[in-house]
Order: C-alpha cells, then sequence, then structure tokens
C-alpha cells in the first residue's frame, strides 16, 4: 500500500516477454498467490490449487469475474520458500496471444493482487535470499533507475499532462477533505456547515473524471506502451519501402529498455505520436520464403497478437489470391488497406478493398505521398483519434489501478453519504480517495489536508 | 559557591504539564525522582486557557488516563463545565472539553506530586546540565549539584522567554514568572539545535464590567461524560460560558495600530502556531471575514477573572483596550491581565528517539513545548512518554513506544521525530489516518494494556476494565443471536425514524447498522438487553455501523505494523549507499528513522529510496527482523 517494497502484498505481471509466442506466463507471487489464482483458475480435476503441493501442475481454465471463460491454461503451484522470488508463487501458462494474456492478467488483479512494480520479482527474491551478494547491486541498480523512472513517468508522459489532470481532481477532493477537517477540528469556530449537496457536486464530479480517465486508459496505453504493428503484404507490394518511410518519418528510433518482465528489445517507430513496435521485422521478410503450408501458420500468428495491421497492396497490379487471403485473415485485426504506388498507372480494382469496410489509404512510400491520410487512418482504427493526449491519460497497469482504488473510495463516500451515515466515515473515505491519487502520481503529501485548513479557513482560538 | 545535593534516578526540568506526568510516572516506575520548577505556585499552571480537551486534544488526554497518567483524573475534580462536542459528527471526532478551575488544577496536581512516593518536588533554577560519563549533572541558580541517572527536559516556554505586549518586551515567563535564561547555553554546549517559537494569550477581564446579559449562553452537557476511565461521579456543570462578535469598529482599530505589533514590526523571530492565530493575525489574513466570534469563559470558582477565548494579541495595552471595547457586551471591560505573546526556545524534535530520548545523548529527554509543539494535552501526553522511558531505561526495561496506529499519543510523537516542525504542533484529528479505530471512547482497549504491563494500572482498574471488555463481547454476540420478530411496535420505530419497516424477523446486529437506528431507540422492543453502563452498547454499536471502515484501517494497520517492525540499524550509513538519491541520503541521515515504516513517512524520500535502502541492509547482513 505504501510502497512496491512491502512484501506483504502479493503481486502479479505477464513474465514472458511482451511479444507474440507460444505459450505465455503470468507469475503470481506473494502469500495470497494461491488463493488469488483459485479465484481465477478453475481446474479440470476440480480440486482447488490450495490443495497441491508445491512443484505440481494442474490444467484447467481461466474465468473473469463475470464468469466469462477466457483461455485454457496450466497452473504451477510452487511453495515458499521453494519458488524463484522464495514466496508463494503460481504460475499460470496461457496460450501466447497478448490480448489473451492482457485478458488473464486484468483478472487476476481484479482478484486481488497487485501489479508487479519493474524489477519487482528479482528484488523479492534478492530479500528472500534466492540471490547472492554479487548480485544485489545490480538489482539496486535496477530498482533506482525504474523508481526514477516511475517517478518520472507521470512528468514526462505528454508534458505533465496526466499528472496536473489528477492534480484538478485531487485539488477538488482536498478541498473537501479541508472544510471536512476544519469543520471537525474546530467545531466552536465560525466554520461553515459542510453541505451534503456541496459534498455530492464534488463527489459526481471527481467520479466523472476519473471515468473518463479510466474509459481512455486502453487508448493511453497504446501512446505509453506503443502498438504492435504488422506489416503485412505479398513480396515487392513495398513493405520495406513503407518501414523505411516510417522510420524516415521520425529518425528517432527508440529502444525499449529490457525490464524483467519484457525482455525483448524492439524496435519502435513514432508514427502519428503513437509509438509503433514493429516487432520482428526481420521474420517478416523471411516469410516472404517460406514454404506455404508453415509461412501462413505463422503469418497468422502474428497477425492474430497484431494490435495493428498495415496490409500494403501493389496498386499497379490486379489483387491476386494472397492479397484476397490477407483480407480475409485481417478480418478481425485493426488494420488500414494501404494501395502503394499512386504514383504510377493504377491496375488495381479497390472494390473488395472498400467491402472489408477497413480504412483504405492511397500512398506512394517512395515520395511519401499520402502520408498524411495514412497517419489520420491510424489514429482512427486505433480508436486514439478523438483522444487528446494533452488531456490526461492513465498509461501503466499501475496508475490504473490508483485510479479505480480512488474511484472505489468516491463510491464508498457516496453510498456512505446517501445511508446518512456520519461524515466522519464519508470523510475517511475521501481521505482515501486522495491517498490514491497521490500514489498515482509518485507523491506522499500527508500533510496536504492540514495545510489547506489553516490556508483557507480562520480557526483556533 | 555550588554544593553536592545528593543523586537522583529521575530528573525532570520544570512542572508543567509535560512536567507533572514525566515525574509521575518515572517516580511510580520505582525511580527516585526530582521534579524542579522556578515557582512552586506554578505547578500546573495553565497559563493559556482554562480549559482541558477538546478535538483531538480530548483523545490525548482519554489516551494518557488509559496509560496512567494523571491529568484526565484532574481535570474532573475541578471541572466547572464539559461538552462533547462534535456529537452530530460522528464517533471518529468526538471530542471531550472542559471548562476548569485554574487555580484548583494546579492546586491538585502540586499535591498529588508532594504525596507521590519516590518523588521530591523543588523550587529551583536549573542553570546548568552536564554530561558526567553515562550519567548527568544538574546545577541550580542556588549552586545546588545533583547526580542524575537520566533527565527530562520539560521547559515549556520559561526557556529563554520573552514576553511581547506593543512596543515593550522584556525577559520573562508566562504569568509574570522568571524566565530560565541560562540553561539555553548548556543545552548548545550539549550540541543540541535549538530554535525559537511564540505563542500568546488574550487578556483576562473582571466580569462585572462586562455586560454578559444579551450575549448568547453557551452551556455543558447533561450529563457529562468524564475524561477518566477511573471516574465514578461524573462532574457536574457549574458555569455557562458566553459568545460574542467583532465588528468593522474591531478590525479598524487593529489595522489602524498594526505597525505597532512587535509581529508585524518583525521584532519577534519567533514562530507562532497556524492553529492559533492572535486576532491581528486573523484580520489580516482572512480580510474578507466581517467579524470574528469569541468566547467569554470563567477562569475559577474563586475568581472575577473572565478568559476571551479567541482574542489572542500582541498589540500595545492601550489598543487592546481600544479593540476590546468595540465588542458587543465589553463596551467598558476593564482588564485584569494584558494579552502578551510569548517566544521561548525549543529543541528540533528531529534530534529524539521514538523514546523521546536525544539520538546523541542517551540519558536525555524532551517533552512538551520543548520538542516544539503546543497545548496542555500534547505536553502531558509527551510528558508521560519521556518521564516512563527515562524511568525503564534505568531499570534496564524495554522502552515504552507507542505507535501512530495505535494512538493520537503515538501519531503526535512520530510526526514531530519523523516530519519535524516548523511552527508549534497541536493534535489534530485530521492527523491521524486511523482515525475511526483511534476513538476516544475506546482509548482503554487500546491503551490499558500497555499501561498494566508498564505497571501503572491498579489491580481494582485492570478488574473493572475487564469487566468491560468482557461485557462489550457479550453484547456484541446477543446483538448477532437476537432477533426481533416484525411486530408493530418495531415498525413503528424504524418508521418514526425514517427506515424501512420489517416484514421477517431481524437480528438487532442487523438494526444497529443501520445509522438511522440507535440501542435508545430499541429499548422497548429489546426485552432480553442486560443492565450494563452506557459505554458498553455506544461500544457495540459504533462496531457494528462502522464495522466496514473499521475493518479497512484495521488492515492498513496490520499493513504498517509490518513496515513498522523492520528495524534499521542505529549506525546505518546513508552516505554509502550510492544508489539511494542524495536528497533521500540526506533526509534520512537527518532523521536517521528507527524502521522502514518510520522511513516510509520521511518526506523526499520515494517508495523506491526505501526498495533501494531494504536491498542495501539486506545484502550488508544487517540485522532486520522479519
Amino acid at each position: 500500500m505504501l510502497f512496491g517494497g512491502t512484501m506483504a502484498n502479493t503481486v502479479c505481471a505477464i513474465s514472458t516477454a511482451n511479444a507474440p509466442g507460444g505459450i505465455g506466463v503470468i507469475r503470481i507471487s506473494g502469500p495470497e498467490a494461491v488463493s488469488v489464482a483459485d479465484r481465477v483458475f478453475e481446474p479440470i480435476s476440480g480440486e482447488s490449487l490450495s490443495e497441491a503441493a508445491g512443484y505440481t501442475c494442474r490444467f484447467g481454465h481461466v474465468y473473469d469475474k463475470a464468469g466469462a471463460r477466457l483461455d485454457q491454461c496450466i497452473a504451477t503451484v510452487f511453495r515458499a520458500p521453494k519458488s524463484f522470488t522464495g514466496e508463494d508463487a503460481v504460475e499460470l501458462s496461457c496460450h501466447g496471444g497478448l490480448y489473451v494474456l492482457q485478458t488473464v492478467l486484468a483478472a487476476v488483479l481484479a482478484a486481488g493482487a497487485a501489479p508487479a512494480g519493474p524489477g519487482e520479482f528479482t528484488r523479492r527474491a534478492f530479500l528472500n535470499g534466492k540471490m547472492d551478494l554479487a548480485e544485489a547491486e545490480s538489482v539496486m541498480e535496477l530498482v533506482s533507475a525504474s523508481g526514477r523512472e516511475a517517478a518520472n513517468a507521470a512528468r514526462a508522459g505528454q508534458d505533465g499532462a496526466l499528472s496536473r489532470r489528477i492534480a484538478e481532481i485531487r485539488a477538488q477532493l482536498t478541498d473537501c477533505c479541508a472544510h471536512l477537517a476544519a469543520w471537525a477540528d474546530y467545531p466552536d469556530d465560525d466554520v461553515p456547515q459542510v453541505d451534503a449537496d456541496f459534498l455530492q457536486t464534488r463527489i459526481t464530479e471527481g467520479k466523472r473524471a476519473l471515468a473518463a480517465l479510466l474509459r481512455n486508459f486502453s487508448v493511453g496505453k497504446i501512446y505509453r506502451e506503443g502498438v504492435r504493428t504488422v506489416i503485412a503484404g505479398r513480396p515487392n507490394a513495398g513493405k520495406s519501402t513503407l518501414m523505411n518511410l516510417l522510420a524516415g518519418e521520425d529518425r528517432s528510433i527508440v529502444t525499449e529498455i529490457p525490464g524483467t518482465t519484457r525482455d525483448v528489445v524492439e524496435e519502435t517507430v513514432r508514427f502519428a505520436d503513437i509509438p509503433l513496435r514493429l516487432a520482428d521485422t526481420a521474420g517478416l521478410r523471411e516469410t516472404d520464403d517460406a514454404v506455404e503450408r508453415v509461412g501462413v501458420a505463422a503469418a497468422k500468428r502474428r497477425i492474430e497478437a497484431a494490435q495493428l495491421v498495415l496490409a500494403v497492396f501493389d496498386g499497379a497490379q490486379p489483387l491476386g489470391p494472397d492479397d484476397l487471403r490477407l483480407l480475409r485473415e485481417i478480418a478481425e485485426t485493426p488494420a488500414v488497406l494501404i494501395v502503394n504506388k499512386n504514383d504510377l498507372p493504377e491496375a488495381l480494382d479497390p472494390a473488395p478493398l472498400y467491402d472489408s469496410g477497413k480504412p483504405v489509404v492511397s500512398l506512394s512510400a517512395s515520395s511519401g505521398a499520402g502520408l498524411d491520410a495514412l497517419e489520420r487512418a491510424v489514429k482512427d482504427v486505433l480508436g486514439a483519434s478523438h483522444l487528446d493526449p494533452a488531456a490526461g491519460v492513465l498509461y501503466t497497469e499501475r496508475q490504473r489501478r490508483d485510479a479505480e482504488a480512488a474511484l472505489a473510495f468516491l463510491e464508498e463516500a457516496e453510498a456512505a453519504l446517501c445511508a446518512g451515515l456520519t461524515l466522519d466515515a464519508v470523510t475517511v473515505s475521501l481521505e482515501a480517495a486522495v491517498s490514491s491519487l497521490l500514489e498515482l502520481t509518485g507523491e506522499r503529501v500527508t500533510d496536504a489536508v492540514v495545510d489547506e485548513v489553516f490556508s483557507k479557513f480562520c480557526v483556533g482560538k | 559557591m555550588s554544593y553536592q545535593a545528593g543523586k537522583l534516578d529521575v530528573a525532570v526540568i520544570g512542572a508543567g504539564h509535560a512536567g507533572i506526568e514525566a515525574g509521575l510516572a518515572a517516580a511510580r516506575l520505582g525511580c527516585n525522582t526530582a521534579v524542579f520548577t522556578i515557582n512552586l505556585d506554578a505547578v500546573g499552571n495553565c497559563p493559556c486557557n482554562p480549559s482541558i480537551g477538546g478535538t483531538a486534544k480530548g483523545h490525548l488526554v482519554r489516551e494518557l488516563d488509559a496509560l496512567g497518567g494523571e491529568m484526565g483524573k484532574t481535570a474532573d475534580a475541578c471541572t466547572l463545565q464539559s461538552r462533547m462536542l462534535n456529537r452530530g459528527k460522528g464517533p471518529a471526532v468526538h471530542a471531550l472539553r472542559a471548562q476548569i478551575d485554574r487555580r484548583r488544577y494546579a492546586e491538585i496536581m502540586k499535591q498529588k506530586l508532594e504525596t507521590c512516593p519516590n518523588l521530591l518536588l523543588k523550587q529551583a533554577e536549573v542553570t546548568a546540565i552536564r554530561r558526567r560519563g553515562a550519567r548527568w549533572e544538574l546545577e541550580t541558580q542556588l549552586g545546588a549539584v545533583y547526580d542524575c541517572g537520566a533527565v527530562v527536559l520539560a521547559t515549556g516556554t520559561f526557556l529563554g522567554g520573552k514576553i511581547f505586549v506593543g512596543e515593550v518586551s522584556y525577559d520573562g515567563g508566562p504569568d509574570g514568572m522568571f524566565p530560565a535564561k541560562s540553561l539555553t547555553a548548556s543545552l548548545l554546549d550539549l550540541g543540541i539545535s535549538l530554535r525559537r517559537f511564540k505563542t500568546g494569550t488574550p487578556a483576562r477581564v473582571l466580569k462585572r464590567s462586562l455586560a454578559l446579559e444579551g450575549l448568547e449562553v453557551q452551556r455543558g452537557d447533561d450529563p457529562v461524560t468524564p475524561f477518566s476511565f477511573e471516574t465514578e461521579t461524573p462532574p457536574e456543570n457549574t458555569v455557562v460560558c458566553w459568545v460574542s462578535w467583532t465588528n468593522s469598529e474591531t478590525k479598524r482599530v487593529i489595522l489602524e495600530n498594526l505597525h505597532r505589533s512587535p509581529l508585524f514590526g518583525g521584532k519577534i523571530e519567533g514562530v507562532g502556531p497556524r492553529y492559533c492565530p492572535s486576532i491581528e493575525d486573523k484580520v489580516v489574513r482572512f480580510s474578507e471575514k466581517p467579524r470574528h466570534q469569541l468566547f467569554i469563559e470563567p477562569c475559577g470558582a474563586n475568581t472575577e477573572e473572565m478568559y476571551l477565548q479567541g482574542m489572542s494579541s500582541s498589540l500595545p495595552e492601550d489598543v487592546q483596550i481600544a479593540f476590546y471595547r468595540t465588542i458587543p457586551g465589553l463596551e467598558h471591560v476593564e482588564l485584569e491581565r494584558s494579552a502578551y505573546a510569548i517566544e521561548y526556545d525549543c529543541c528540533d524534535p528531529l534530534q529524539l528517539t521514538a523514546a523521546l530520548e536525544f539520538r546523541d545523548l542517551p540519558g536525555l529527554y524532551g517533552a512538551g513545548q520543548f520538542n516544539g509543539s503546543s497545548g496542555y494535552e500534547e505536553a502531558a501526553a509527551q510528558g508521560f512518554v519521556a518521564g516512563a522511558n527515562a524511568a525503564l531505561k534505568l531499570l534496564g526495561r524495554e522502552p515504552l513506544l507507542l505507535d501512530r496506529a495505535g494512538s493520537y499519543i503515538g501519531t503526535l510523537i512520530d510526526d514531530l521525530i519523523t516530519k519535524g516542525v516548523n511552527d508549534p504542533y497541536r493534535m489534530m484529528t485530521s492527523r491521524s489516518e486511523y482515525r475511526l479505530v483511534l476513538r476516544q471512547d475506546n482509548a482503554d482497549e487500546r491503551l490499558t494494556p500497555i499501561g498494566r504491563r508498564l505497571g501503572l494500572i491498579s489491580d481494582r482498574r485492570w478488574e473493572k476494565f475487564q469487566e468491560k471488555q468482557r461485557r462489550k463481547e457479550e453484547e456484541r454476540e446477543r446483538a448477532e443471536r437476537t432477533v426481533f420478530p416484525p411486530t408493530e411496535a418495531l415498525n413503528a420505530i424504524l418508521e418514526a425514524k425514517g427506515t424501512s419497516p420489517v416484514v421477517t424477523g431481524v437480528r438487532l446486529s442487523e438494526l444497529l447498522r443501520r445509522p438511522q437506528i440507535s440501542y435508545r431507540d430499541l429499548a422497548p422492543v429489546d426485552p432480553t438487553r442486560p443492565d450494563w453502563p452506557a459505554e458498553v452498547f455506544e461500544a457495540v454499536e459504533i462496531a457494528l455501523k462502522y464495522e466496514g471502515y473499521i475493518r479497512r484501517q484495521e488492515q492498513d494497520i496490520a499493513e504498517a505494523r509490518r513496515l513498522e517492525q523492520k528495524k534499521i540499524p542505529a549506525d546505518t550509513d546513508y552516505g554509502k549507499i550510492e544508489n539511494l538519491r542524495l536528497e533521500a541520503r540526506e533526509k534520512l541521515a537527518r532523521v536517521r528513522p528507527e524502521n522502514i515504516g518510520q522511513a516510509s513517512r520521511v518526506s523526499g524520500v520515494s517508495p523506491a529510496d526505501i526498495s533501494v535502502l531494504l536491498i542495501w541492509l539486506t545484502a550488508h547482513g544487517k540485522e532486520m527482523q522479519p
């Protein structure tokens, strides 16, 4: 609660590379690991994980809170101290689709685990004596660096827009708390009675603002974490030229810092302000010459895992069977259909492309003509066109959790207010909301309320 | 000429609210104790205002009483009027405040010290304090030298005291006492970092010069709730207070004479309390307010002196007379004592441990205003902790360490030693994150077992306490067990209280969870209710109504306590922890927290810093209890 350093809580994270793969593992570690896993995992055998000994597995399914089946998976139980972290741990081996992994992770979080901080599993392992002294310094450096990064993240991200937005919401609530504190701590002073309508209005405003931020979370993540993008198309359609064009749009090719949950290095280009993670580009070229059966399977998997497909069609050629197959494969995936080589005479009949319902953009990858249209189409397809990052966006799972916690405390405050419970209880909920928001932005200003009381109210003998 | 005056276990410098509790606690724990005061007639003096308790302060008095302190019992014995404040605002903020007879209070306290075994009360100004190996040496103005095992500094506003009234200023203690002018030098010699704080008090006025009829009257509660869990016959109200208001004329007089205030003229260097502003401060800072409230309170049963709460000032005497006379009821007021500001020396409490001992000066303790706090109750609570710890250390026993999760006293001490103070610190309910658990009604449940382990709770009181706890449990069980049928009588009660009627049988506990319903309402339909004191039912009702909140705060407490248990060795060299940010290294080196929980509350220390610290401690094989 106070910080990630407490080992009392149970944390979880996707601990395989954040890239498409055959299997993805979600690791849950901490005293409640097994009971958290029990809440989302139902074994075929019917035996719960709590009954399982260390180093044993169960085959079953993962469900979300609403009871919807998310994935088939194998749960491996580790008992303290015999686990990577030295704590009770469960590893859920799911199918590798990143979307699936994300939904399973969300279910585990909803079941009571907290998101693991950067390097947290390693740190716990160290603290539980699972590593030797020589490794300590590097662990400290990692934690220190990621701590600095986390502290700066809100400010750095989109020029501090999130911090400012949260600070605005918090200021409204802190103001309420200060009213309540002055009213409770100075009963004889001339402090105006706290009005239930005033509180209700502030709570409603706070709830609305937080709900809006939470709604934008998945879109915000696009800006923060980037979009797994596949450039697909038959050979010579112009994929490589498009790649170069995108890279040339912004020369700052960024490389992600290898983290413990995401140990892969990817190349990312920034396009339309959105980091497009062009994963496994070598593989992409390789598939062009692959034996067809294997190639189709590989392409399918990549497209399944992609958050965005840029499908390139050669505008100087009529649509071929490969093109039509590609259209079928991307039917369920956000995609932009690019008719390339618009500087050459058009031989392609675009009707089937338009029939797919996906945006179609005409482009010359070699000259760059049509790039603006592609930018708009990409934003549209990702749902990012309505989002103004400058208005503040939640980026990380941890920020989302804090915002959700704040929202839940506001709902609790509202319920207490409606039920007619005394205002000290309402105050406790409001302060809990403020404190969640302070955690969100990495601050801990516990004296905020007291300072506000003295600056705003004329109280005291 | 000096002379050897003898050997003491614990010496307490000062006999104000901190010194009294420190002396009594040390002596009762079995240490040979002396309490020194500049004036024997100033023992337990109340120079600031004639009342004890108030929001959060009432909590402190109840907690102190639960541990075996004396303030609550003495206040009960000389209460003139008492009120439970905030009754409608919820159990977390209920607060007891009593107007007391200040002469009587001082008299009772003096006698308690005089009759306490192992304790010597002595009028003497301590002028020097010196280290003598592991022991301490005190010297008085008359040359008496005492050899002491431990010393508690409870000097209040006497240390380097300076009075300000307008352009006039002179060295002086509170209420016309002498100040302690020499001791500061030897504290500086010991390497203690000191600072100047200030506080102030309004005028005391002659009752017959007031026109009280026509003013709003404020009466006490009936019946009165006593402070002490041991007081069996609650005190009765014998006086009333009055309310009046300042006006635009008051404001004009003050503003026109502001240049004559030592505060605005820059003569006072001491930092005043934000929560206790002078009237000129209020007028300037809240200039949009057309009027300010004041209370007219009697100072005792056998005096005509009246106290003007809310009207402290350091303006010149002529200006005081002029602005007081603009106030309705005070048109012809005569001042018996003028308002004044007092500036004094106090320490930076970051130098102290949770036992209130100077970290670098073992055996030397601080309490009360000396530690940067303000208020009788804050002082008394710290005095008890400092005195008890001085004794426990000499007796080779475990220290008394109260955490913020368990009491307001612990919160007060933790705030002082972890965050430090920039102005005199006043306790407020908003300073505790565990308000719904740390209530004034359950102070005994939280702290009497600790007082008992210390040895300051008598067998009789302990039995009485256990009986109360048993009854609370039994009543809680009865509330869960007892089912009321859906009778017309019950539904009539429910509907009258604006809550929905029932169609099936309903548990007593379920009804009490409804915010609108109290035990009192259900009395006619609850024939099996035992004939026990109201406090038992009050406790059960709060536990039921706020169950969810209490459970959550208890989880927070459990979490916080886990962090408190991770100890940081005293010799930790933060400069050597390279991955710690520079700011964190500096802050931690200054506060030198005793455990990870405290470290995490130091301002400027981030969660990542704490993680780095944890790893460093583990990596370097430092002993850390899980």
